[in-house]
This record gives C-alpha cells, sequence and structure tokens, in this order.
C-alpha cells in the first residue's frame, strides 16, 4: 500500500461506502422476495444433505445389497427396514447414497462451471471494455467467432476426444458459457468508465490495475452474481444432457443426469423411484436456483423494481 | 381427441397394409393357415455401414444381406448345410480342392442368369487390396491359394485359387486341407456380386435404383438412420415359396424406447433389454422367448509389461476367475437364459469335449475360500491392487462390471477403477494395452471349438493382452491337419484353466421380444443366420 | 443497412475458417480413426483405404484440399462409414426432418411462450401469473430425455395414439411427441423472458404517459408496449432457433426421426471425419446467420441501435 495516493483512499472510502449501502439495500430487498428466501432456505438444506448426507446412510453409494438384487422391482422400493430410504438402482445399490453423491457432483459442475464461466467471462469483458479502442474490437470480434461455433456439438467432441474425467466436464461447460458474459460485463464496463469518479481518479493517476479491482469490478459484483445464479441450472441441465449420451462421470459416481437418464429408461418395468428421488432433487433445485436468481435481480438491478 | 384416435389408427393401419395382401392361404409345409398380412417389422440398435455383401461386417448388416443375396451354401433352421445358388459340391480326397455345381434356375433381380463367374468376381474383390474391404481377412480365413499374396499386394488376383471352369461350376484351390470349408460358403463375404452393376455404379451400386441381387428380396427402400426396406424378389428361384412379402429394419437405438414400441405393436421383433426378460415372460409367455447362443462373454486380462504386476501371477489370475459369482450375474442380473461360464468354448460346440475342470464343481463358498487362499498364497493383499477395468459404452457391461468389481472388493478387497469408453476409445486403449482387465465377447463364426480357441494363439489379430503359450500355439497348428482335432481342444481349454489369460463369465443367449404369430424363427441355429424367406405369419 | 449485411456477411468467411481447423484438429486428435474396427485391418488394406479417402495426406493439405472442395464445387465428401452415401446426400436427408420438426416447435414455442409471458405480466401478482411462473419454471427444467419417455409411455402405450417413433416422411401423427418434447422447454424460456421484459416496459415513463392519456389498455399493449418488449425475446430466439431447427439429439435418438442430430452424435462415435465437418459448418453457417437475422429485426424495431 506504500502507492496509496489520498486521492485513491478517498475513492476507496466513497466507493466502499457506496458498495455498502448498496448491499444492505439489496439485501433488505431481497429478503422481502418471500419465494427467493424459501428457495434460498431449500437451496442450503440440499446442500446440506449433500454435504452431510452420507452420514446417514445405511450404505455406501457403491455397495451392492445382494438380498434385492434380481428382483428389484418388487423388493428394491423405499424401505426404513432394510436401510434403503430411497429404494434401490437396477443393480441393488442404495439410491440414497447414489442421490446424495449425485447432488455433490451435479452442484460442483453446476458451482464450478458457472464460477469458471463467471471469473473468465468477467476478466476478458472488463479488459476489453476497460482498454477499449482496436484491442475491443478484436476481443469481442472474437467473441462473436466463438459464438458461431455450435457449442454442444463441441462439447460432445471434446468429451470423445479427451475421454470423460471429471475436471474436464467442469471446465469444458464452463468454457462454453463465458462468451454471453464477457459481452454483458463489456457493456457495463463501457458504461461505467464513464462515469465521472471514474474519469476523476484516471485524472490524478491512480492506475489502472487499481481502477479495474476498486471501482469496475465492485460495480459489476450486482450482474455477475444475477448472471452466475442463472448459468448454475443451465449447467447443471447441460451435465445431466450429457450423462444422457453416456459420456458423463464415471462409474461408480454419478450424478443426477445419470440417475434421471437410468430411472426414465426403467420406468416402464416398475421402478417408479429410480426416477422421482433424484427428479425430485433436481427439479426443486432447479426451481430454488431460478428464483433465486429472480430475487437477486430484483434486489440489484433497481430500475427493475 | 376422439377424432386423433381414429385417424392415428388409420395412418398405422394404412402403412401396415400397403404391402401387397397376395399372400398363400396356407403353409406349403405345415398345412398351417396364414395371416393376411405378411410383413416382418423388426428393430436394429445401429445402422449398418453397407449392404454390398464384400464390405459389410456387421451383424445387422449381414441379416440384410442373407435376404438380398444368396451363397453358393445356405444353412437351415438348425445350422445344418442346405443348396444355396451350389445345388451340390465334391470335395478331392484330402480337401484341398472343392467343386461347386451351380443351379441352372437361378437369376439376377435383372434378369441375368447367376454364373459361377459372378462368385470367382467376388471372391477376388474381397480379397484384393483396391476394395479395401474390412472383412478381407476372411479370405485369409478361407485359406485359398495364393490369399496371403494378393492380399499383400503382391499377386494379381486373377492369380487367386478360385476358378469358374463354365456358368455353372466352381472350383476352388485351397492351401491347407479344411473339412469346414463349404460352411463358409454361407457367410456374406463369399457372396456373389453383379460386376456389371459395380462397374457402372461404383460405390453406388447398393442404393436401391442401382442394386441388382440374387436372393429372396429386394432392396426397395433406405432411409438412412430410420429404416430400410426389402420386398419379395420375383425372379427369385424359389420365389414360391416365399411367404414373407416385406421385411423392414428400423433403427431404434434406444433399447427400451424400441421395447415400448414393440409393445404397442409398431416392432414384431425386439431385443429384451438386460434383466427385464423375468418380468416380461410373466406379462407376455407366448412372446418372450430366450435360446442358448455359442457365445462367449469373457474378461481379458493384461499379461504385457503394461499390466499390474501382481496380474502376472497366475494365482492372482485364478483368484479373480473364482472369486466371480456368475449365477448372480446370469440369474439376477442378466435374468435371460444365459449360462454361467467356466471355459471359454461352450460345452455345447459339436465334437468339443471340455476338461475336467475342479473349479466348475465346487459351490460359490469354495470358490470364494479357494481364491482368498490363492491371492495369499501369491502374497498379495488384495486391497494392494487397483485393476482398471476396461469395457465400452453399454447398460450390460456397464451392470456387469460394477457387479464384478463389487464381488472381487468384497471377497479379495482387490480395488477396481472402472473404465467405461465409447468403442473407437476403447479399441484404441486396448490395441496400446492401456488397460489391466478388459471386456469382450466372441461368437464362434462355425460350430467349432477351433472358432473359439484360435483367438488363443499368440499371433491371432485379437490377442491384444499379450498371451503368449508355446503348447497352446502348437496345439492349434496340429490342429489345422489333423483330422480328429478334438483332444487338441481339450488340452488347450485344459491349458486356459492352469493360466487363466481369460476369465469367461457367461455364454450368451438370444434373448427377444417376437410376435407370437411369427413362425419358424430358427431358434436352434447357434450361428442366428435366419432368412426372411423361410419366416412366415401365422392367422391369430 | 446493405453495408452492414456485406460486412457481417464478409466477417464470416474468417469465422467459418477458424471453425473448420479448429474441428479439424480436434476431430483428428480423437483416439482411433474411422477405420479402426474390433478386427484390425492388415496393414495393406488399411493403406489403400487411406488413399482412397486422403488420410494418408499430411493434415495441412487435408484441410485445405477439403475448404477447395467445399467452396468451388460444395462438395463435402464421401462419408467415412457408408460406403454409398456422401456427406451433402447424408445433410439433405436428415437436415429436412430436423428443418420440420425443428420450425414447427420453434412456432409453437413462440406463440405459447409469448401469451404465457404476456398473460402473466398483465396479470401480475395474481394466481395466473403463479400459475404461468410455475408452469414455465416446470417446463424448463424438466429434461427432454424425461419427457419423451414418459410422452410415448402415455400417448403409445396408454392411450394408444401415437406412434412411438420413426419418421414416415413427416406424416402428423409422427411430428406430434417431438415437437412437444422439442418446444417444451424453449416455450418456457420465451414466457419468462417475455413476462419480466413486458413488465419492465409496462412500468416505464412512456406508458405511464399513454395511460395517462386514457389509451385502452388494449392498445397500449399492442401500439406501444409489445414492440420494445420483444426485443429481449427477439436476441434470445436467434440462438435458439437454430439450435431447434438444428434438432435436439435426444430427440432424433429417442424418436428416431433421422435426424442430423442424431448423424452428429454418431458421426462423432464413428469417427466419420467428413460428415462430422459437414454438419459443424452447416450449423455454424446457420448460427451466423440468424445472428446477422436477429441484428437486423434489432435495428428495424428499435431505431435508435446503430448496425
Amino acid at each position: 500500500m506504500s502507492d496509496t495516493t489520498v486521492a485513491e483512499l478517498s475513492h476507496e472510502i466513497e466507493g466502499s461506502g457506496q458498495g455498502r449501502s448498496l448491499w444492505q439495500d439489496a439485501r433488505r430487498r431481497f429478503l422481502q422476495n418471500r419465494a427467493a428466501v424459501v428457495s434460498l432456505i431449500v437451496m442450503i438444506i440440499i446442500a446440506l444433505i449433500a454435504i452431510f448426507g452420507p452420514l446417514f446412510a445405511a450404505w455406501n453409494n457403491e455397495e451392492v445389497d445382494w438380498n434385492v438384487l434380481g428382483d428389484i422391482a418388487s423388493m428394491g422400493g423405499p424401505s426404513i427396514e432394510n436401510g434403503h430410504y430411497f429404494g434401490v438402482d437396477e443393480l441393488g445399490r442404495d439410491l440414497y447414497a447414489r442421490v446424495v453423491q449425485g447432488t455433490q457432483v451435479s452442484l460442483m459442475v453446476g458451482v464450478i462451471g458457472s464460477l469458471i464461466a463467471v471469473t473468465f467471462g468477467t476478466l476478458y469483458g472488463a479488459t476489453a471494455g476497460y482498454v477499449g479502442g482496436r484491442t475491443d474490437n478484436i476481443m469481442m470480434r472474437l467473441v462473436d467467432i466463438l459464438m458461431s461455433i455450435p457449442y454442444m456439438f463441441v462439447l460432445i467432441l471434446l468429451l470423445v476426444v479427451f475421454g470423460r474425467s471429471m475436471w474436464l466436464l467442469f471446465v469444458g461447460i464452463g468454457l462454453i458459457s463465458w462468451l454471453e458474459m464477457s459481452r454483458i460485463v463489456r457493456g457495463q464496463t463501457l458504461a461505467l468508465k464513464s462515469k465521472e469518479y471514474v474519469e476523476a481518479a484516471l485524472a490524478t493517476g491512480v492506475k489502472h490495475r487499481v481502477i479495474v479491482t476498486r471501482h469496475i469490478i465492485p460495480n459489476l459484483m450486482g450482474i455477475i452474481v444475477i448472471y452466475a445464479t442463472l448459468l448454475v441450472p443451465q449447467m447443471i441441465l447441460t451435465e445431466s444432457f450429457i450423462s444422457f449420451l453416456g459420456l458423463g462421470v464415471q462409474e461408480p459416481n454419478t450424478s443426477w443426469g445419470a440417475l434421471i437418464s437410468e430411472g426414465a429408461s426403467t420406468l416402464q418395468y416398475g421402478t417408479y423411484w429410480q426416477l422421482v428421488f433424484p427428479l425430485a432433487f433436481f427439479i426443486v433445485t432447479l426451481f430454488c436456483f431460478f428464483f433465486i436468481g429472480d430475487g437477486l435481480r430484483d434486489a440489484l438491478d433497481p430500475k427493475d423494481r | 381427441m376422439i377424432s386423433i384416435r381414429t385417424l392415428t389408427s388409420t395412418t398405422i393401419l394404412g402403412l401396415m397394409l400397403s404391402a401387397s395382401p397376395l399372400a398363400a392361404e396356407t403353409h406349403p409345409v405345415t398345412n398351417e393357415a396364414l395371416a393376411d398380412e405378411q410383413v416382418f417389422v423388426y428393430r436394429v440398435g445401429d445402422e449398418f455401414a453397407s449392404i454390398d455383401p464384400q464390405l459389410s461386417e456387421d451383424v445387422q448388416g449381414g441379416e440384410f444381406i442373407r435376404d438380398l443375396f444368396e451363397g453358393l451354401m445356405n444353412q437351415d433352421a438348425d445350422g445344418n448345410l442346405v443348396p444355396g445358388v451350389a445345388t451340390h459340391f465334391e470335395a478331392n480326397a484330402d480337401n484341398t480342392v472343392y467343386t461347386f455345381h451351380l443351379r441352372d434356375n437361378a437369376k439376377w433381380s435383372d434378369g441375368k442368369p447367376v454364373t459361377a463367374a459372378d462368385f470367382e468376381y467376388a471372391w477376388k474383390r474381397l480379397a484384393d487390396p483396391e476394395t479395401a474391404s474390412p472383412y478381407s481377412w476372411f479370405a485369409e480365413e478361407m485359406g485359398i491359394v495364393n490369399i496371403s499374396e494378393v492380399m499383400a499386394g503382391d499377386l494379381d488376383p486373377s492369380e487367386l485359387g478360385v476358378k469358374a471352369l463354365d456358368d455353372h461350376t466352381l472350383e476352388v484351390r485351397l492351401e491347407n486341407s479344411m473339412g469346414h470349408f463349404p460352411l463358409m460358403t454361407t457367410s456374406e463375404p463369399t457372396f456373389p456380386s453383379p460386376r456389371w452393376a459395380v462397374e457402372a455404379h461404383g460405390d453406388d451400386w447398393t442404393k436401391p435404383e442401382n442394386i441388382v441381387s440374387n436372393g429372396a428380396y429386394i432392396l426397395t427402400e433406405r432411409v438412412p438412420q430410420e429404416r430400410s426396406v426389402r420386398e419379395r424378389n420375383p425372379l427369385y428361384w424359389d420365389n414360391q415359396n416365399t411367404i414373407l412379402e416385406r421385411v423392414e429394419a428400423l433403427v431404434i437405438s434406444d433399447e427400451s424406447a424400441a421395447l415400448t414400441r414393440y409393445l404397442a405393436d409398431e416392432l414384431h421383433r425386439t431385443e429384451v433389454p438386460t434383466g427385464q426378460f423375468g418380468a416380461l415372460s410373466e406379462k407376455h409367455p407366448e412372446e418372450a422367448v430366450t435360446f442358448p447362443r455359442l457365445c462367449s462373454y469373457y474378461y481379458f486380462i493384461n499379461m504385457t509389461e503394461n499390466t499390474h504386476p501382481a496380474l502376472l501371477d497366475p494365482r492372482v489370475r485364478e483368484a479373480l476367475y473364482l472369486a466371480i459369482d456368475r449365477d448372480v450375474i446370469t440369474n439376477a442380473i442378466l435374468q435371460g437364459g444365459e449360462f454361467p461360464a467356466y471355459s471359454f468354448t461352450p460345452e455345447a460346440t459339436a465334437n468339443f469335449v471340455s476338461p475336467a475342470n475342479p473349479a466348475k464343481e465346487m459351490t460359490q463358498a469354495e470358490r470364494d475360500e479357494r481364491a482368498a487362499a490363492l491371492l495369499a498364497e501369491a502374497g498379495f493383499d488384495g486391497s494392494e491392487i487397483e485393476l482398471d477395468l476396461l469395457y465400452n459404452t453399454s447398460e450390460s457391461h456397464k451392470k456387469i462390471a460394477i457387479i464384478v468389481s463389487q464381488m472381487w472388493k468384497q471377497k479379495l478387497g482387490v480395488e477396481t477403477v472402472l473404465q467405461n469408453m465409447e468403442w473407437k476409445t476403447f479399441l484404441e486403449a486396448r490395441s496400446n494395452q492401456e488397460f489391466d482387465i478388459g471386456r469382450a465377447g466372441w461368437c464362434g463364426p462355425y460350430n467349432l471349438a477351433s472358432s473359439f480357441l484360435d483367438l488363443m494363439s499368440s499371433t491371432h489379430a485379437y490377442n491384444d493382452a499379450g498371451f503368449a503359450n508355446a503348447e497352446v500355439d502348437r496345439l492349434l497348428d496340429e490342429a489345422k491337419v489333423s483330422a480328429d482335432p478334438s483332444a487338441n481342444f481339450t488340452r488347450i481349454e485344459e491349458i486356459l484353466t492352469t493360466e487363466y489369460p481369460i476369465i469367461p463369465i457367461y455364454h450368451y443367449a438370444g434373448v427377444y421380444m417376437m410376435d407370437e404369430t411369427l413362425r419358424n424363427w430358427p431358434v436352434n441355429n447357434v450361428e442366428q443366420k435366419w432368412y426372411s424367406r423361410a419366416l412366415y405369419f401365422a392367422a391369430e | 443497412m446493405t453495408a452492414f449485411i456485406i460486412k457481417r456477411l464478409l466477417s464470416a468467411i474468417p469465422t467459418l475458417l477458424i471453425l473448420i481447423i479448429f474441428s479439424f484438429l480436434l476431430m483428428h486428435s480423437a483416439p482411433g480413426g474411422p477405420f479402426s474396427s474390433d478386427r484390425p485391418l492388415p496393414p495393406e488394406v488399411l493403406a489403400n483405404i487411406e488413399a482412397k479417402y486422403h488420410l494418408d495426406d499430411p493434415l495441412p493439405l487435408q484441410i485445405w484440399n477439403y475448404v477447395v472442395g467445399v467452396v468451388t464445387q460444395f462438395d463435402f465428401g464421401p462419408s467415412f462409414q457408408y460406403k454409398d452415401r456422401t456427406v451433402n446426400e447424408i445433410i439433405g436427408q436428415g437436415f429436412p426432418v430436423t428443418l420440420t420438426y425443428g420450425t414447427i416447435s420453434f412456432v409453437v414455442a413462440v406463440v405459447f411462450g409469448c401469451a404465457l409471458g404476456m398473460m402473466a405480466a398483465l396479470k401480475q401478482n395474481t394466481w395466473l401469473d403463479y400459475l404461468a411462473v410455475g408452469i414455465s419454471i416446470g417446463a424448463q427444467v424438466l429434461p427432454n430425455f424425461v419427457m419423451a419417455p414418459i410422452l410415448v409411455l402415455i400417448f403409445t402405450l396408454w392411450l394408444g395414439w401415437l406412434p412411438g417413433g420413426g419418421w414416415n416422411g413427416g406424416a402428423w401423427p409422427y411430428l406430434i411427441m417431438p415437437v412437444i418434447a422439442l418446444s417444451t422447454s424453449f416455450m418456457a424460456s420465451i414466457a419468462r423472458i417475455m413476462r419480466s421484459s413486458l413488465l419492465e416496459v409496462m412500468h416505464s415513463n412512456f406508458i405511464r404517459t399513454a395511460r395517462a392519456k386514457g389509451l385502452s389498455s388494449r392498445d397500449i399493449l399492442f401500439q406501444h408496449a409489445l414492440k420494445p418488449a420483444m426485443l429481449p425475446v427477439i436476441s434470445y430466439l436467434g440462438p435458439t432457433f437454430v439450435i431447434m431447427i438444428t434438432g435436439s439429439v435426444v430427440i432424433d435418438l429417442y424418436f428416431t426421426t433421422g435426424g442430423i442430430g442424431q448423424a452428429f452424435v454418431n458421426s462423432a462415435l464413428n469417427r466419420d471425419y467428413s460428415v462430422m465437418m459437414g454438419i459443424t459448418i452447416l450449423v455454424g453457417c446457420l448460427t451466423i446467420f440468424f445472428n446477422l437475422i436477429v441484428d437486423i429485426l434489432y435495428a428495424w424495431i428499435d431505431p435508435k441501435i446503430k448496425l
């Protein structure tokens, strides 16, 4: 902090002061939105199940219950007695343990995927918007080009080419979603750049890096948070599609998509629980993310009130 | 909604009836009353790449080609040889020269007679490296004189030991004695091709508008990824005995979607999804059918230097072999009438005497005990062993891999990392030996022990796992020229159950849902060579 | 305007080139090739096959020849897997199928989505609104690979009203379930976007002014509010249309419609390089084209936007 100037300090105080009231305001508005609050609570419960669920499982996610194997349709249903709260899958493995483990994977795909997309998209968009001129032109032209690439096709190709590691899934899903983010961020950055306090900071010789991290990024937080929340369900949906194609995570690990796709294909054999439980988790979670996203947008984007 | 129902059902009905309703009233042999409508619709999981007899390499394509073309010999419902285009054949004393006599009433669908020259052309075409057939290895298996040189491009295809002596006589000269050579002429790569059509249209000659064929059916429609249709060929020499008017193959990749469509009466035949046979045969006892096949499902163990060191000890391999509870796999997972496999060659194989195998007689508890003891004897703690188990994407491979890995884990403590790969990646990993244990399935092309045990030769193209045993190689070489090689095969199986290069798991069954009025399905034909012209629908 | 369109079309050229090179390299780095098979081919045969399809040329030359073939003769080459088919034939067969059910699904999604969204916005915070929002989120989160088997169970197996799959030249009973399964989630997204954008417009000053002038709600909606409210919907529709007409892989796989979605997945799994390239280029061109259409529509709706 040796190079801190008075001007910069004053901006910092002003900036953070503004931020605090903005965020306090937003929190108040968010808490008034009942659907969003309920969703947030449900979401927290689901996350807790993902983390602590295994503690309550009578079986682990790969153990086969040899007693029910061979007659899943009549003996594999949900039961407290044998510890299969959600029943078992087609191979006699405990569905509760598998749903919990699938929840971990799917939430991770959603969160890590959107973190990658948001981080990359923000950095890229903010740089383009802030630097401007020819750099901006080239960078955004590149985004246009990448946007014309049929991304679902590329994802299928990627997974075929590089096998099916879980990290690749995270990165692949994240990397194809940063484009939209970068465009939004660039637009916002351009608008912010012409604000008086940024011009003042520039005039007083504050370094670019400091301006970006102190002024631009904090002011972008609202849109970033909203976008990230809305990206998570998209990521989870994409993952489920990948699992449907059989290109998802490796056994014995699983994900909601894999469980749902298995459950859907065995639906006609009378093992309804194999679809119902994972699908319920999936749908409830996606609902929550949508409501939380809407709530955040209403809270952080005052013009939409 | 009522209008939708009526309209739809008329549309479907209209589709079904579009074929000619001129079928015979009763079956010529059994005198059974025949259904008015003789249209057979069945599911194929994947579309066949080609219906060119010399280029096709998949089972679905083979089914199609057997209807469109006819080879020298055919198989009957039990797999016996019956005349095809050839009425009879003779061989010289040591089975190295075969002479086939062709019938004079066989015609191509454009009216030209089928001659011995069409076969000569087809076989040379198969061998010619210019044709670049993925199935050219079959020509090598046939062992025709000069085949290796022709395939390598060192000799002109005209030097191949096959010759049309006249329009109706075909002579084949073989490098070695081969008693089962006539059986090979029921395989699709040996079927004739019409030179004039191939030369006029090039690769496009197999399109419906160009194709010329000599079988009981002609190709009338081929919509990629959706359907292929063949219809009765009025010029076929035995046309009056053909009953089915029209046969449609629908491409449906999803097994359970296919089953739904079968249950909705859109199909007459579909595969039963793994593990559903029991439930389906309870609900539809007349329609769920199962019959044994000459096929083995097995795991092969990587025995090259890339493998897990523990696998180089035969005791470890035997322990893995013993710890698999095959009854659980056949009774609880597959449930379709499959048989547990303790040897590679199915016991039902003709002229095969399986060696005594103590493991087979034990109870599973005894096997498990012995497995644990063997592992300890070899000086390994199971939990220190972690094996990569490679399999290609498929529901049933996945299920078996998961169950087997749990058996190994619970009984031996051995950890398994499941490696599910789509086909092409699987092949690459297999040929690079990037696995410890891999899965394979093999159907013997003939009802002979050699069609299985040849795979155990150190030089066989399928031998990616590096198993090399001098005695096995010697026994196989001997068997090729021996009049009665059955002792050799018994001995090879014995070696396999002391060396354990592979772990047989089960012998396949054909498990299908089949319309109850569909008759004459050749369930006893272990190679499942079925011909649409032998099938028919009985009146309900 | 014309200058803008020409500029955009010109800029499509490098985009497509990058797409071609990128896909080409990605494809060739996949393990296995189009002719790797269970039983490895004898080397002489493999060499002949590779020569036939020019796979033995160096990669840059292959790319060059490919681009030249495409540009000069519109020739996307032969399929490596299907001996008697060219890529043009495969796309010519599959694309009309996908285009048919995709376009119908698109129209269905737009009509019902806009109607649902408008209803929700106009009746904000009534039970109608909650119902519409509930339906649209529900429809959005139900994956179509779950919806497809459920539809088939109901309409084919239980009721016997509709065929469970196939295409049959696009006869309408074969179209219904694919269209429902494909359009639902897009309809839901459109409804949500429509609702929030219409709400925003309805609360803006110029609508308040219009209302103060005493215009009827109907006039306000159709003459003033709808046009600006469509902007976000349109920007969503551009890429969506491409996704829909290039087909959902799920629809093709489950209903065996024979569209290019399935052809693409099969070609990727079989390493049928030329088919994979052909479909990727087709989809890339469509994406570029419809992005351009969206921009033009934008300018037409909102003259303030400079092209």
